[in-house]
């Protein structure tokens, strides 16, 4: 259905040229899921930060477009020579959207909450390593460290570490209040969600009056909504497919950029036959990177070679670590032993990476000889059996979060990858607090699992935006999955 | 008349209460931890009892299934974890959307099919009766997303006359939120009136040669006059049978439809719930839809019983 939507809108709506009047300071942008409430504090779901990170909440630090991590409620920080404390320099002047000021004691009632027991903050490791938050004067906030975690100035840029008010943080779900550019205004359920400018705002302030979001997440309707106007932006386009149509079309930017989305053929590493490394070695060889990204993503991702993506910092090379060669993954797999024939399931969640890159997978693995039975699973089957139970053989997944060579390091995730080795380097990198020895180490750590190839690295997700050619200051990469409109403008 | 509506209204309770039972049961058994697909792949254990804790949902089943209903009684219908907003607002607002499409799609699926059939049977195995049969053949065929999408196509995008999805809600004048309505009412209607139209055909050609229409035109009655006043009365039964299904269908399954328009209203929502598990929507609205079918399916039995008075005597 959805492709043949694509299609009708891609074939017959060529050359048209409906007119439309887009006012100059308002922003209606489509988001392919609705958030499960506004509190990105209290759920993981990706729409939450895409609607609410840095248009209305603030972290002490911020995520620029190229990932890098910049000031933000923090103006700026020293780090002790032993990594242990760090001592932030608070702006003054700021306000959440109610009046509340802004100063130390909320930084200690935020991250207090978030490490609190009855906390319900979806990426509570983040503040595992804080041991104390003190605040010697309003604008100053020392925060010390349980080890030094090299990580730490990243972690707190995270949607989950905003600051939120004691009176307010209880509401946030159904009405968010931060310290943003823009404030909520107001939630119409299933459709949209409306901010205004923050005329109270501390730093410069937003060209935009008002941005709305709209939900649309189906990518017929969304590329419907593009043409007729009724979006301005879509900076997470759903349909790739419909992208070479927009390309033609003077009156829409296209924007391919980056995203920390890695997309890979996960495999239960206790299992036979994948525990065997030569096994997972013979699969990454048996299948043609490329012509999963043409058949998956109309051929807008990029390949990877391990859990990494190319904007990553200390990013290596290694796409070219296991060419396509049927003939070496058939070699290996007589190796280790595997009757042709085996078979197992591979569960494939809804996205359409997932469905289309399964059946093309399947398809290579069969040349190999392996017999790969496919199984559509939703999301919350997806979660409670194959990353919950790990009950699983084989899974299609992407992994969104951003730098999360962690999960590898962990002594029992969903794929359960048990390398001593690989988490002796994990520990050595967030000790580190030398920047060239920590480049190094980020380094060997993908050697590592390009080398032992626990599951097999498909490619990076791209993040695809198409928005009216007169807007500018939108982002084109996605260093988190996060909408950052603040810059955003109409050209006249 | 009074036995029909308390023999309904038992049904209504029984059916209610085996809704309620079997729904709560499938949304245990079906693998999915509301607390996980809230915090997603990262969250630690402690985090999820917390949440869990928070929700509810750590009590032991039977105790959630009287707090449920017991709450259901007092007329509360809980807190939607996703929105964090009662239940009940949510649900009436997205009515507000649904049930106007429902109702604006029926009608027009009504005043399309009821001519087209009569004039199909009128004019059996003619010119006319083939063109109309062949169209609803093609009607039938077309999925409603389908004429959904190529009227966005050619009447949004192309010809900008309707807006191309979305619901701007009736709080921005009524004329705007009719005009959001119109492509999806068409979209939906198309399909129903093709079905309608075959029923009301079959229905007026099985009337078509009984005695009664044979005395009429022995009396000498104008044709036009025997077939409105004689033969459609008394081929309504199985039409208004059909448009009652067909009401309800409109009421529950217009997901994709909803989807296609990005329209806010009650399909999207279970669709939605669904996939996040946001449990007691997914029980209220599922309550919702049994009580509509029953509702509605004794609305028919009493229209019907109202057109043609021998049901009633025939049940007394």
């Amino acid at each position: 259905m959805r492709q043949l939507g694509v299609f009708l809108v891609a074939a017959l709506v060529i050359g048209t040229g409906a007119a439309y009047a887009a006012p100059p300071d308002t922003l209606t942008l489509g988001l392919p899921l609705e958030p499960p409430g506004l509190d990105p504090t209290a759920g993981a779901a990706s729409a939450i930060r895409e609607v609410t990170y840095a248009n209305i909440f603030q972290g002490l630090t911020h995520i620029d477009e190229n990932g890098q991590v910049q000031p933000d409620l923090a103006s700026g920080w020293e780090i002790s020579k032993d990594g242990l404390t760090y001592t932030f320099k608070l702006r003054s002047g700021v306000t959440f959207h109610d009046g509340t000021p802004f100063d130390c004691s909320i930084v200690k009632f935020s991250y207090g909450r978030a490490a609190a027991p009855e906390s319900i903050n979806a990426q509570k490791q983040l503040f595992a390593p804080i041991a104390s938050v003190d605040c010697p004067s309003p604008d100053t906030a020392v925060v010390e460290l349980k080890q030094p975690t090299s990580t730490f100035l990243y972690d707190m840029a995270w949607g989950d570490a905003v600051m939120i008010a004691p009176k307010t943080a209880a509401g946030n779900k159904a009405h968010p209040i931060g310290t943003g550019p823009f404030v909520f205004s107001r939630w119409v359920p299933g459709d949209r969600i409306e901010l205004l400018r923050n005329d109270h705002y501390w730093g410069a302030a937003p060209k935009l009056k008002a941005v709305t979001f709209r939900v649309i997440g189906d990518p017929a309707a969304a590329t419907a909504a593009l043409l007729s106007g009724t979006l301005d932006a879509y900076t997470n386009f759903p349909a790739p497919e419909a992208v070479a149509r927009f390309r033609q079309d003077p009156r829409f930017t296209v924007a391919i950029g980056h995203d920390e989305g890695k997309v890979i053929l996960a495999l239960n590493n206790a299992r036979q036959p994948f525990s065997d490394v030569r096994v997972r070695q013979a699969i990454a060889y048996a299948i043609d990177r490329k012509a999963i990204i043409d058949a998956a993503y109309s051929g807008l991702g990029s390949p990877i070679g391990s859990h990494y993506t190319p904007q990553d910092p200390s990013y290596v090379d290694l796409t070219g670590a296991y060419p396509y060669d049927p003939a070496k993954a058939k070699a290996l797999l007589a190796q280790a032993g595997v009757a042709p024939g085996t078979s197992f399931t591979i569960m494939l969640p809804p996205p359409s990476y997932a469905q289309r890159g399964g059946e093309l997978i399947a398809a290579y693995l069969q040349q190999v000889g392996l017999n790969a039975k496919l199984q559509s699973v939703a999301w919350a089957q997806w979660l409670a059996q194959v990353f919950g139970q790990s009950a699983f053989d084989a899974t299609v997944i992407a992994h969104t979060e951003a730098r999360d060579l962690d999960i590898y390091a962990r002594p029992h995730y969903y794929f359960n990858y048990a390398s001593d080795q690989y988490k002796t380097l994990y520990a050595q990198y967030v000790a580190a607090t030398d920047a060239a020895k920590q480049a190094d180490l980020l380094q060997q750590l993908q050697r590592q699992l390009s080398a032992d190839e626990p599951n097999i690295f498909l490619f990076a997700l791209p993040k695809i935006g198409v928005w009216n050619a007169k807007l500018r200051g939108l982002w084109t990469n996605d260093p988190m999955p996060i909408n950052d409109v603040t810059g955003a403008y109409w050209a006249p | 008349m009074r036995a029909f509506l308390l023999r309904r209204l038992a049904t209504l309770v029984a059916a209610l209460l085996v809704a309620s039972l079997v729904v709560f049961v499938v949304l245990q058994i079906l693998p999915g931890d509301p607390a996980l697909v809230i915090l997603g792949p990262d969250a630690q254990p402690d985090t999820l009892a917390a949440l869990r804790h928070q929700l509810g949902i750590d009590l032991p089943v039977w105790l959630r299934y009287l707090h449920w209903i017991g709450s259901l009684l007092s007329g509360d219908f809980g807190r939607s974890t996703a929105y964090d907003i009662p239940v009940s607002d949510l649900i009436l607002q997205r009515m507000a959307v649904t049930l106007p499409l429902a109702v604006m799609a029926m009608a027009l699926a009504g005043v399309l099919a009821v001519p087209l059939g009569v004039a199909a049977a009128v004019r059996k195995a003619r010119l006319a009766d083939v063109g109309i049969m062949g169209l609803t053949q093609i009607g039938v065929a077309l999925p409603d997303f389908w004429v959904g999408l190529l009227l966005i196509l050619v009447l949004a995008v192309h010809a900008a006359w309707f807006p191309a999805g979305g619901f701007p809600g009736w709080w921005h004048g009524a004329g705007a939120a009719f005009r959001a309505l119109i492509l999806p009412t068409v979209a939906l209607a198309l399909p129903q009136a093709a079905i309608l139209t075959r029923v009301a055909r079959g229905a007026m050609l099985d009337i078509g040669s009984r005695d009664y229409l044979r005395t009429a035109r022995a009396k000498g009655q104008r044709e036009r006059r025997i077939v409105w006043r004689h033969a459609v009365p008394n081929a309504l039964g199985p039409i208004i049978t059909m448009m009652g299904l067909q009401f309800s269908f409109l009421l529950a399954g217009t997901i994709i439809i909803e989807n296609v328009f990005a329209l806010p209203g009650l399909g999207a929502l279970l669709f939605q719930a669904i996939a996040q598990r946001d449990l007691v929507v997914v029980q209220d609205l599922v309550l919702l839809f049994v009580g509509i079918v029953i509702i509605v399916n004794a609305a028919v039995d009493l229209l019907n019983a109202a057109i043609d008075p021998r049901l009633v005597e025939a049940t007394a």
